[in-house]
């Protein structure tokens, strides 16, 4: 009996110590590029925002470069997690990297704005009238403090609107999202209580209202409940026709959502020279207020592990045509062009990405 | 040449080096299996030790889950999942009950009963998303307009719609065990109270039901496993608000939905390592019931049907 | 009085037989409920996919959006590589543990390998993908099909073992004394004989644990990645069914839903062919002793 037990405790020992050895081998010994890559072929991944665009973007450069890009729309926050652990040819994120992020990276890293996105404020009410916000208002409804439609302060701003005495609810994403982490970015720049509060995140710790997976999801949501109220991409209110507020932006005009006022945003005087910039709240008296980039990121080194000279200018190539002749498919998509400011300043930061110290643009 | 002769001498002891090999081998597969779980454990300790070191067990019962401010607690999820578990069990009990007596005592063969284990099978292979799919899109509008009726928030997504769903998805789990052990109850015993007069009524719930019990009981307790880390489904209906549920329509989240709403975008070693970690708990209360669930159905099969089982 | 008696026995024999056919009643109504959800999950599917699909949406790479003619072939080919391989990891681990199981029915070993293997059927399958990431991905370096397939092989490994399990439980103890007695080695013994005579519920096992992981997204997430273009090599990255209609049913665009309407058609059908060879295979490898 005593042998017995015995064996079973050996037999237990020895297989927890086998089963820390097979952990610690999957954890350290990773990051290894398998190949140095022959340029035909590039991975990247990140931003589901992107994903439609991007597909366009590279199925027409595989036709006239017969370079292969497969790009998947994991999420931002995993794609920056795939650059750093080197398993891609370039990342693609909504928000740009916090300096905290950066810091983790193996290397430095360049962010490249592809394109802009605007996050748009959509309602469903009886009638769907076309209401005006303010930032104030609107921070007021998605902290909680302002519950029903015919509360005084919505209705001086829309006179027009028959506005119902309904409860207002509100829907976000409960995924992870750029989208999210724009809306918010907007938020904490005009609202200091929203700064206390839920902050600036992709995820948050919301005060109201109903979390649902994904664009079609909080539309889907919104689509079925009466006096619902909520915010979505641009391209996925044009594209299902949903109704869209103004918003009052910095210069105090009221702008609504629409490509233009997209781009409009992104053109203003002060562009800090590596784009790391988030472009809420824009000063640009045309510009919507909740417009934003969307990234590619590389390392600027690209002579990292064992990779081929010609995998590093394969993938520089490809990003100099999306943010060039790449820009004409940006706006039959719904997104927003790059203004020639912005493209500019795009190729200088690329030309600084380098291969054996050499520049590969 | 020599070993050949070797081994026609050694007939005493037949096919000993083969023998031992093949059990061995057998022996080490099943191991294997063993490894790779105690792997799986101890790949998600390591990843949750940051938020382990950070908060230690307040994880467990803080009901704060604020990304942005790097503040990370479980209650909310912990209550969302046993919440919609145990209200799946009493939704699909009756259920799934049912349909095992149905097929374990009314009608044990035949085209009907056919049908049914087809169909009962079928409901076990339908991936889990096309379920939440379902869900949102035929079931959610009803539950809407029974809301409305009731004069609660019209949300149509909340506990009770992600329950309901779950429900119907862990009933085959249930029903197969159960008929299992229905069809387990000795003949002599019921043929017994057939003979005093006994109504069928009365043989199922005087004899069937009592001497079933503990199977019953363990084929809930599996189902419920299952129930604790269904992901997709719930995720698209449950309507995914951290708080703690208010009530039985109100929205909520759960462990399994969290790790996959939120993995993908999480940035910085905190927030990763609390999603991770959450993965660790819900691995930890899913072994502690299906441990629970096992220890029944050995005492049952060791015990109560030892001369019975075929 | 006696005549009284009798009324009462009377009365409590028709309230014992009403009570008798008003369960029955419930059984039979509730068991009739519980097939409802399943033909309305089938009307739905059908209805939504049938419109979706044509032949060139089954040869056709994906296209981009606003562009007629997408299909879904990378995907199709990438399901059937993916599970193949994850069949070939997964089949012969399972058949072993099972029989492993079924030999030593009550060694310790066996109690923690049943427990384990329980376990791991209610691991939730994001962690399944989060674990394969740490363990495959890294340590190779890059994304490829090959991972995706032990991420479901691990996923199949438990659904394997119980039924190998379960079903060579049922073949009578007196099949293997026989072979044993003939002077059959032990070993020849299990593979030639025990295992030819639970055949039917072990391939039905084997292809059912086939039928639950066809449709998984998560895991594949952060192992097989996805492809837009062909590929056959299983150390790229590949794409699958399940994947693109993640991808494109959270598009925003009316022409990708249809596409990912069109797929979730293939995979149930694909869900349903599996089922129903599982239960010819049953109906006709039936164990009969």
């Amino acid at each position: 009996m005593k042998i017995k037990q015995l064996k079973t405790k050996f037999l237990f020992i020895s297989l927890v110590s086998l089963a820390v050895l097979l952990t610690s081998c999957g954890g350290g010994s990773a990051d290894k590029q398998a190949q140095g890559g022959s340029g035909k072929s590039l991975i990247g991944a990140g931003s589901t925002f992107t994903y439609p665009l991007y597909s366009k973007m590279f199925h027409v450069y595989h036709q006239a470069n017969a370079v292969k890009v497969n790009y998947q729309s994991i999420g931002s926050g995993a794609g920056i997690k795939q650059l750093q652990n080197k398993t891609i040819d370039f990342g693609a994120s909504d928000a740009p990297m916090s300096d905290e992020e950066m810091k983790k990276s193996p290397g430095a890293i360049v962010h490249i704005p592809t394109c802009l996105g605007a996050v748009v404020v959509t309602y469903h009410l009886p009638g769907n009238p076309v209401l005006k916000f303010t930032p104030e208002v609107l921070a007021g409804i998605f902290l909680g403090e302002i519950t029903h439609w015919n509360d005084p302060k919505i209705t001086a701003l829309n006179p027009d609107a028959k506005l119902p005495s309904l409860p207002i609810s509100v829907v976000h994403r409960s995924d992870g999202s750029g989208t999210t982490y724009i809306f918010a970015d907007y938020l904490s720049k005009v609202s200091p209580q929203w700064t206390k509060g839920p902050g600036r995140g992709k995820s948050l710790n919301w005060p109201v209202g109903l979390g649902s997976k994904g664009n079609e999801g909080v539309s889907g949501l919104i689509k079925q409940t009466p006096g619902s109220i909520g915010y979505v991409e641009f391209a996925y209110a044009f594209q299902n026709k949903m109704p869209v507020a103004s918003i009052k932006n910095k210069a105090g005009n009221f702008i609504a959502p629409s490509l233009t006022s997209t781009s409009a945003a992104a053109n203003v005087d002060h562009m800090p020279a590596d784009l790391r910039v988030s472009i809420t709240n824009t000063d640009a008296p045309d510009g919507y207020p909740i417009s934003s980039f969307s990234y590619v990121l590389l390392y600027k080194n690209q002579s990292y592990d064992n990779r081929s000279e010609a995998q590093a200018k394969a993938t520089v190539d490809l990003i100099a045509w999306m943010i060039q002749a790449g820009q004409q498919y940006s706006e039959p998509l719904q997104y927003g062009k790059l203004p020639e400011s912005v493209v500019k300043s795009a190729l200088t930061i690329l030309k600084t990405v380098v291969y054996n110290n050499k520049p590969l643009l | 040449m020599q070993s050949n002769h070797h081994i026609s001498l050694t007939h005493v002891r037949p096919f000993g080096f083969k023998e031992r090999g093949f059990k061995r081998s057998l022996l080490l597969i099943a191991l294997l299996v063993i490894v790779l779980l105690i792997a799986i454990f101890f790949t998600l300790v390591v990843g949750s030790l940051p938020t382990i070191k950070a908060f230690g067990f307040s994880f467990a019962y803080n009901r704060t889950w604020d990304p942005v401010a790097g503040q990370f607690g479980a209650l909310p999820f912990l209550a969302g999942t046993l919440l919609i578990s145990f209200l799946a069990l009493v939704i699909s009990t009756p259920f799934s009950l049912a349909v095992a007596l149905f097929l374990g005592e009314y009608y044990k063969r035949g085209v009907i009963s056919g049908i049914f284990k087809n169909i009962i099978d079928l409901l076990a292979a339908i991936p889990s998303v096309i379920y939440g799919f379902w869900g949102l899109f035929v079931m959610v509008p009803v539950v809407r307009v029974l809301e409305m009726k009731m004069g609660i928030l019209p949300y149509g997504v909340g506990i009770f719609s992600a329950s309901v769903i779950l429900a119907v998805m862990i009933m085959p789990y249930a029903i197969s065990l159960s008929r299992q052990v229905i069809q387990l109850v000795p003949e002599e015993l019921k043929e017994a109270a057939y003979s005093l007069g006994a109504t069928r009524y009365e043989v199922i719930t005087k004899i069937i039901i009592p001497h079933t019990m503990s199977g019953l009981f363990a084929g809930i307790l599996l189902s419920l496993g299952r129930a604790l880390g269904e992901t997709m489904a719930v995720t698209m209906l449950i309507g995914n608000t951290v708080a703690i549920p208010t009530g039985i329509f109100a929205p909520g989240n759960t462990m399994a939905s969290v790790i996959a709403n939120e993995f993908t975008e999480a940035t910085g070693k905190l927030y990763t390592s609390a999603l991770i970690e959450m993965g660790l708990l819900l691995f930890i209360v899913v072994t502690i019931i299906n441990m629970i669930g096992r220890k029944v159905i050995r005492h049952l099969s060791f015990d109560e049907y030892k001369d019975v089982k075929k | 009085m006696a005549e009284k008696t009798a009324q009462i026995g009377m009365d409590l024999i028709y309230r014992r037989k009403r009570k008798n056919s008003l369960f029955k009643t419930a059984v039979i109504v509730f068991s009739a409920i519980s097939t409802l959800p399943l033909l309305f999950i089938l009307f739905y599917i059908f209805r939504q996919g049938i419109a979706a699909i044509n032949w060139q949406f089954l040869i056709n790479l994906p296209k981009p959006v606003g562009e007629p003619g997408g299909g879904i072939a990378n995907a199709l080919l990438g399901t059937v590589l993916i599970v193949l391989v994850a069949a070939i990891i997964a089949i012969p681990i399972g058949i072993f543990t099972g029989i492993y199981l079924n030999e030593n029915r009550r060694s310790p070993t066996s109690y923690y390998c049943r427990l384990s293997v329980d376990v791991l059927q209610g691991i939730p399958s994001i962690v399944v993908g989060i674990i394969i990431y740490e363990w495959v991905v890294r340590t190779m370096g890059g994304f490829s099909a090959v991972s995706g397939s032990l991420a479901l092989a691990l996923m199949m490994i438990p659904l394997i073992v119980k039924s190998t399990e379960e079903t060579l439980k049922l073949l009578p103890y007196s099949l293997k004394e026989a072979s044993l007695s003939l002077g059959v080695p032990y070993y020849r013994t299990i593979l030639k004989v025990i295992v030819p005579a639970g055949m039917g519920g072990i391939l039905s096992g084997i292809i059912l644990s086939i039928a639950r992981v066809v449709g998984e997204t998560a895991p594949l997430l952060f192992t097989a990645f996805g492809n837009p273009y062909m590929n056959a090599n299983i150390f790229k990255p590949i794409s699958s069914l399940p994947l693109i209609i993640f991808n494109y049913a959270t598009s925003p665009y009316n022409d990708w839903h249809q596409l990912a309407w069109g797929a979730s058609f293939i995979l149930v059908v694909m869900v349903l062919i599996l089922s129903m060879i599982t239960k010819l295979i049953e109906k006709r490898w039936k164990i009969q002793y």
